[in-house]
């Protein structure tokens, strides 16, 4: 037990997720009677708020998850969206209580969930780090030791007394970080802080948690960022759908794992929106998959020299110009290797998109790729407003497993490269160009 | 010390048995109580220039209107001491009952974002902003140090129970605002059922009038309102006993205000381990 930093038994959270049915409530009178009732069932302290006006839905965000972190292990979470990362971490931090289960801590802990929790914008930059530092558990005199230097790791010395709203955002989140990465507990709780910023702060970020680790403090972080992962961590855990599908110190192999999406062996070339997952009036994508020259659906292994499409079938209720439907293309190891969007060409060359069932495809080009497994992934946004469906947070993949058919040389040996395109070399006369 | 240290921090979370280092733990985290209750004045006093003059005017000119109404057109009775006098020293327990009262129904809403983030036991925030009120309850107890100069009235030992008063008064707030600020959580309509409550309140309790001109047989009824007692102690202990106040109306407002505390924690800590999930 000695150097067991912390122990989770059976662990499990529950929430209940309310659908209220709408037609129930026909009249003004109705209304007000079934506000009634509920106010009167949520005024008794004693009652379970029975309302029959609901149907509940039970939605098991953790389910029996079991593992022992030592003390001083650096542990990444990784996870898909919905995988229950978040919840386990709100549980670990006393956030929310576990619905069943056991969860032993032994040390200090401080959970990171957000950098510049509780920064209040109308206070200064110095009353800001004594109120954020004290919400995430330093003690006053903590704060006073460290003051100078948290001051200094963020470069705010000449704004101390200025009103944090009238920061840059840069200074804002410089500021909110410094106080965090000052925290000495004995075991550290990290939720994805490292997405804020520009790329030069977030180097930053990973150097002092690298320095942090270094100390020996047990450290459990949650990202979607792999190299990140791979660099700061010496054991890493899977999760999906609440549960844990592998946990081992060999990073790269789960990294491998979360990247195929975890099916052993199997790589779907199709996706589809089961029970409508999916809803948005601008897109709905319906599904996602890869075809031939025919439109016949196509599954792996597939060979290099073979034309193939990327499908998406999606509806459109609300027609909005800034539509804008991408695919990403990513290594095994989770390395975005690139970003293609329908828009890319010039405007009159877009496939045009109205109301209704849409499909459009697009050519994946043979002999670009390497032999190696890729994920594609379908994004979607409106054009400077706003995701629908964003990178890394939606679980909309195919698999496209290229196996032969790399080149016609008989020279031809297996690339070591990401991409291994047959380019065209040629002859040219030598004399004239001399 | 660093052994001292873990050794103190073991602890297990476990389903349904959150309470294990409840009040230990709402003695660990004093300091982050006292930061918050720091915060909100701070940021109360800072958003406005008139901030302070604010918990001046508000129970001035309300006292104003009530010696005009009650004193002067109505002419009720005032136990022989000037009215402004009689108004003022019930409306300061009121004033720092409603804004305490509001303050913590809303604290809990108006701080989701660190409910959601990090974990302290949340019986802090509400006290925290009980405490703002408090601040403004200092600053209006001024007003009437001035207006005892004008009428050259002079309090005697009495005065000196007032801090008992006024811990009842906190604990009234505290229990009726812990249950309003759960519930809040979940259901946001209560927000609209706090300024109802202590305008109606103010009616109700005797603020502008005095005890003595309700019924008889309806005295006991009208005891059941904690304030009340509050708010006769109040002026029993300003006026050097002069205004009526008897000890039947004191044990009945005590044992409300520890119901009202017994049923708002009870409540509060009933509902708080899912605030996380609902906010």
């Amino acid at each position: 037990m000695r150097n067991i930093a912390i122990k989770v038994e059976s662990l499990g959270k529950k929430y209940t997720i309310k659908h209220e049915k709408q037609e129930s409530y026909k009249t003004f009178q109705d209304v007000l009677i079934g506000s009634g009732k509920k106010i009167i069932t949520s005024l008794n302290p004693f009652s379970g708020h029975k309302e029959q006006d609901e149907t509940t839905e039970e939605f098991w965000a953790l389910k029996d998850v079991n593992f022992e972190i030592n003390k001083g292990d650096k542990v990444g979470i990784i996870g898909r969206n919905g995988a229950g990362k978040s919840t386990l971490l709100k549980v670990l931090s006393r956030i929310t209580e576990p619905t069943t289960g056991k969860i032993h801590i032994n040390g200090r802990i401080a959970s990171l969930l957000e950098v510049g929790t509780g920064f209040h914008p109308e206070l200064t930059g110095r009353e800001n780090i004594y109120l954020n530092g004290a919400i995430l558990g330093m003690s006053r005199a903590e704060i006073k030791a460290k003051f100078d230097e948290i001051v200094a790791f963020a470069e705010v010395e000449k704004f101390l007394d200025t009103p944090v709203k009238r920061y840059s955002s840069g200074m804002y989140v410089r500021l909110a970080f410094s106080v965090a990465a000052h925290l000495e507990p004995e075991i550290l709780v990290v939720d994805e802080v490292l997405a804020v910023g520009d790329v030069e702060f977030q180097k930053k970020c990973l150097g002092k948690m690298g320095e942090v680790s270094k100390e020996g403090r047990t450290i459990l972080f949650v990202s979607h960022n792999m190299n990140a992962i791979e660099q700061l961590c010496n054991k890493s855990i899977l999760l999906d759908k609440g549960q844990i599908t592998s946990s081992s110190s060999d990073i790269r192999s789960i990294v491998k794992k979360y990247s195929i999406g975890g099916e052993n062996g199997h790589l779907p070339t199709i996706w589809k929106n089961i029970d409508n997952q999916y809803s948005n009036p601008y897109f709905t994508p319906k599904q996602f998959w890869i075809s031939d020259d025919n439109n016949d659906f196509l599954n792996n292994p597939l060979p290099n020299d073979k034309k193939k499409y990327i499908n998406i079938l999606f509806n459109v209720k609300e027609l909005d110009k800034n539509l804008e439907v991408g695919v990403r293309l990513y290594s095994e190891e989770g390395e975005l290797l690139l970003v293609t969007h329908q828009t890319d060409e010039k405007e009159a060359n877009w496939p045009t998109i109205n109301i209704g069932e849409n499909l459009i495809r697009m050519e994946v080009p043979p002999r670009i790729l390497n032999e190696y497994i890729y994920r594609i992934e379908l994004v979607c946004s409106l054009y400077r407003k706003g995701w629908i469906i964003e990178p890394g947070k939606n679980d909309i993949n195919i698999f496209l497993n290229i196996k032969g058919g790399a080149s016609d040389s008989p020279y031809w040996v297996k690339r070591s490269s990401v991409f291994s395109p047959v380019i065209k070399w040629s002859q040219v006369e030598a004399e004239g160009k001399r | 010390m660093q052994t001292v240290k873990e050794e103190s921090f073991q602890f297990t979370i476990e389903a349904g048995r959150a309470e294990h280092h409840y009040w230990m733990d709402l003695w660990r985290y004093r300091e982050l109580f006292y930061i918050l209750a720091w915060r909100d004045i701070a940021v109360r006093y800072k958003q406005t220039i008139i901030g302070v003059l604010w918990a001046v005017l508000r129970p001035l000119l309300t006292m104003m209107i009530f010696v005009v109404v009650f004193g002067k057109i109505a002419k009720l009775p005032s136990e022989g001491v000037p009215y402004p006098i009689f108004v003022f020293a019930a409306m300061l327990p009121w004033t720092f009952f409603a804004t305490a009262f509001s303050d913590a129904s809303n604290s809990l809403i108006g701080n989701a974002n660190l409910i959601s983030k990090v974990y302290f036991p949340r019986l802090i925030i509400p006290a925290a902003s009980v405490i703002v009120a408090g601040v403004d309850f200092l600053i209006s107890f001024l007003i009437l140090i001035v207006l005892m100069i004008w009428y050259q009235y002079i309090p005697d030992w009495h005065i000196l129970t007032l801090p008992f008063f006024l811990l009842l008064a906190f604990f009234t707030a505290l229990g009726a605002g812990l249950y309003i600020a759960a519930l809040n959580v979940k259901y946001r309509d209560f927000r609209f059922v706090v300024p109802f409550i202590s305008q109606l309140g103010l009616y109700i309790s005797p603020v502008g009038f005095s005890t003595t001109i309700v019924p008889e047989k309806f005295q006991l009824l009208y005891y059941l309102n904690p304030m009340v007692a509050v708010i006769d102690g109040f002026r029993w202990a300003i006026s050097g006993g002069r205004t009526a106040f008897n000890m039947t109306e004191l044990t009945v407002s005590i044992v409300m205000v520890i119901f009202l505390c017994l049923i708002g924690i009870y409540h509060f800590r009933k509902t708080e381990k899912s605030f996380a999930d609902v906010i």
